[in-house]
């Protein structure tokens, strides 16, 4: 299924301009993108976070389709009441209006909606096999309440509740793989992309949708304030994460893995991160073996990924 | 400020003008304005699609779409157009970005 | 109407009046006293005795959450809990009444944590009794199974459009079995009636936003409409009731009064208990004490002008609340009959009894009785009362 744009334009703008969303946020236009793919036919849930919030000021909403917000910790148990609801109301012919072609549930959260505080409901809403997708729009911190570490924080990364500071140097852990959580759960389709690739995104949202059964997106959102980085720049940034091997571009289908892209010569993750002022710290003297720990676990993990590419071939 | 009125507010909160927020102004949020110079652009969509803001105003009536400008009530003044615009990379800009006179 | 006469646990009896409204959607997550109603519902899915589909979440938070997305879908929904599930749920049992989504909730009253205990008390219910659910409070298996029957129409009312929760002690009604009249199928879906949605997220010509930001300029005004429903909810549930009545010639007020004409000496009670009371009244009464019973059936909303009306004048009255409300003047029942009766000149005394589901027996209610006499006569005792406590 190739996508182009030309294509893309031909479909109905679903995120009206207007949203509140930050100058430069490459979060809204994740939901743009997706939209674009999805189609009218779609009830959209979101977790309390930056993408709910600035799409939704009462008296305003910023989406075309069916839209539904409860809490912080529940959207997937929230999209997925109102999926089943769509296939009993359907069985009995109880459906507001006959409809032809595909419904879809999309699920949105941030990273501290996703892998923090919403991996249970997310858990049990892929094991039970909702026919939904679950898009984590990952920035790497709980950027809406102040740019908190989350478990989605790189190692190093300055945040309000890691901080660097005389004797600590931004956030001790590295982050955690919930992409591979997600694997395990063996649902049909899971993987990762960025908003700058938008061709591989439209691609993997059409997959994700045309699946029976679950599917977990989880997309790299550069975002200006938390990263501190000048806001016109922000698909670059995505667009370095991954030719520096940090957000790999991948899917795993059926429990198949495919890089949908492997760069040539994988950039220095100095290069990436000397554009952010999150990172500004670790280049200060002192810091050298924070950098080479941040290279050297990059590197394994996408030694790793290739191997499970390798693995699961068929 | 007007307000809505309370007959106008419906049952549990819930918005039923859908997209309304498209009345909402945050162009006036701008620093920094994109300026289209016609001449030099390849209408390649990229500042469409990378817009986070709904804001490139494309004419899709045609063949192939064309990039007819900014919408200025959305425009934040972010610069990702002018970042992503292909031919500024050639030294041809389609898009500039400008310190906006207010 | 002709009824069966059936000899069932409330749990059991709960699940064939849920049964009954052919909900579309059920959400579940197992805990005790709850689970034993959600395998009878289990089974008549099972057995294709209902089309409902079952949401078999992985904690009750998710369960309410469900719920919750599928009552803004537009499907008649359903789910019940206990104890420690109802506190997990309590953030999104706000959600469910601000978005004034019509779920009905069977809540098995068990104890709160901790330390942890599984029997009945009320301190589950009642930690949500300002959330904005209409609250019903059930004395045996029948009005638990009238209640579950009557709650769909009442919270689905276009003028009321709000969750309702059926409550019903834990083990003392859930897992008993006891005699009780059941409509037929149809009779009760015909009662019921056939759902309405007041919106749906499911309808992609007329989107909807629910649950949007709202700060400082209209959460308010949102709260003020909420609010103003809650006067309307009485006259609703009066008249569910009356038709619910005429149907099974079971007719149910906001209270039930029991021995109460002439009355000088009333107890005021919820659930299970009131049973109990209602022994024990008939012996004093024998004896020519003037003792009567107030039974709060709709503790939300509070009954407070029929309350204030059906205490007026009397010599003494006892409340009893089988919760605490640690630190506060009394149990909750008690702070809001007192506060009801305000500007009258009749005594009122606490007693908080059965807590973690101690027993609670005649020697209880005689104590009580016994006490009124006493505030009857111009004794001033002690305010709030702990029976059946060892010292």
């Amino acid at each position: 299924m190739a996508v182009n744009l030309k294509q893309l334009t031909q479909h109905e703008e679903l995120l009206t301009g207007g949203h509140r969303a930050c100058a430069g946020c490459t979060g809204s236009n994740i939901l743009r993108q997706i939209m674009l793919t999805a189609g009218q036919n779609t009830v959209v849930g979101g977790a309390t976070g930056c993408m709910e919030v600035v799409t939704t000021i009462f008296p305003y909403t910023a989406w075309r389709t069916s839209f539904i917000h409860s809490a912080f910790e529940n959207c997937a148990a929230t999209v997925s009441g109102a999926e089943t609801a769509y296939r009993a109301l359907k069985k009995r012919g109880d459906l507001p209006r006959e409809e032809t072609g595909r419904k879809n549930f999309i699920a949105f959260g941030g990273d501290g909606g996703t892998y923090d505080i919403g991996l249970q409901s997310l858990s049990g809403a892929m094991e039970r096999g909702h026919n939904m997708v679950y898009v984590c729009y990952d920035n790497e911190a709980y950027m809406n309440t102040g740019i908190q570490r989350s478990s989605a924080t790189p190692l190093g990364a300055f945040t309000s509740t890691a901080p660097a500071g005389k004797v600590k140097q931004g956030k001790e852990q590295n982050r955690k793989d919930l992409t591979k959580i997600m694997v395990a759960h063996n649902i049909p389709y899971v993987a990762q992309t960025t908003p700058f690739h938008w061709k591989d995104l439209a691609t993997k949202v059409e997959k994700a949708l045309a699946v029976d059964g679950p599917a977990f997106l989880n997309i790299l959102m550069p975002c200006p304030v938390g990263w501190h980085f000048d806001t016109a720049i922000g698909m670059q940034l995505a667009k370095e994460a991954v030719e520096s091997n940090f957000w790999p571009l991948f899917e795993v289908e059926n429990g198949v893995y495919k890089i949908n892209q492997k760069p040539k010569e994988r950039s220095p993750m100095e290069n990436w991160m000397k554009q952010q002022g999150r990172f500004k710290h670790l280049f200060r003297p002192g810091n050298e073996a924070i950098l080479e720990n941040i290279q050297t676990y990059v590197d394994e993990q996408w030694e790793k990924l290739l191997k499970l590419e390798e693995m699961t071939a068929k | 400020m007007s307000f809505l009125k309370n007959s106008e507010l419906h049952e549990g909160g819930i918005i039923r003008e859908a997209g309304n927020a498209h009345d909402y102004q945050t162009g006036d949020w701008r620093t920094f304005v994109p300026q289209f110079v016609e001449e030099n652009c390849i209408h390649c969509m990229f500042c469409w699609i990378y817009c986070p803001d709904s804001a490139i105003d494309i004419d899709t009536s045609g063949d192939k779409p064309k990039m007819k400008g900014i919408i200025l009530d959305h425009c934040k003044g972010c610069g990702i157009c002018a970042t992503e615009c292909p031919p500024a990379k050639k030294g041809k800009a389609a898009l500039v970005m400008v310190r906006e006179e207010k | 109407m002709e009824q069966k006469l059936v000899a069932l646990s409330g749990n059991e009896a709960v699940a064939y009046a849920f049964k009954q409204a052919r909900p579309h959607v059920a959400s579940a997550f197992p805990i005790t006293p709850q689970t034993e109603m959600m395998h009878k519902f289990a089974e008549f899915v099972a057995n294709g005795e209902t089309e409902t589909e079952m949401i078999l979440v992985e904690s009750e938070h998710s369960a309410m959450s469900a719920a919750v997305g599928s009552a803004a879908a537009g499907a008649r929904t359903f789910t019940a809990t206990s104890s420690a599930g109802f506190a997990l749920m309590w953030e999104i049992v706000y959600v469910a009444a601000s978005l004034r989504l019509p779920i009905c909730m069977a809540l098995v009253n068990r104890a709160l944590s901790g330390n942890i205990n599984i029997h009945c008390d009320h301190s589950d219910s009642m930690g949500g009794r300002d959330a904005g659910w209409i609250h019903l409070f059930s004395e045996n298996a029948q009005e638990s199974y009238d209640n579950a029957v009557m709650a769909w129409r009442i919270g689905e009312h276009m003028d009321v459009r709000l969750p309702v929760m059926v409550n019903y002690d834990g083990f003392i009604i859930s897992h008993t079995a006891d005699a009780l009249h059941m409509l037929p199928d149809d009779a009760a879906y015909d009662f019921i009636g056939k759902y309405k949605h007041a919106y749906t997220l499911l309808d992609p010509e007329n989107p909807v936003t629910v649950g949007p930001l709202d700060l400082t300029d209209y959460y308010f005004e949102h709260k003020a409409s909420q609010l103003a429903t809650y006067e309307r909810v009485p006259g609703i549930v009066q008249s569910v009731s009356e038709e619910f009545g005429a149907l099974t010639g079971r007719t149910y007020q906001f209270c039930e009064e029991y021995a109460m004409d002439d009355a000088e000496l009333v107890i005021v009670v919820l659930g299970s208990s009131a049973g109990t009371c209602k022994d024990v009244i008939d012996e004093y009464r024998e004896k020519g004490v003037k003792v009567g019973l107030l039974k709060i059936r709709m503790f939300r909303p509070f009954p407070v002008q029929m309350i204030a009306e059906k205490l007026a004048g009397r010599k003494a009255v006892a409340v009893l609340d089988r919760s605490a409300s640690f630190g506060g003047q009394g149990g909750p029942v008690f702070m809001e009959t007192r506060s009801a009766m305000y500007g009258q000149q009749v005594p009122v005394n606490n007693y908080i009894y059965g807590l973690g589901g101690r027993d609670f027996d005649l020697h209880q209610v005689e104590e009580v009785i016994d006490d009124l006499q006493k505030v009857a006569a111009g004794e001033e005792l002690q305010l709030i009362n702990l029976l059946g406590i060892r010292s």
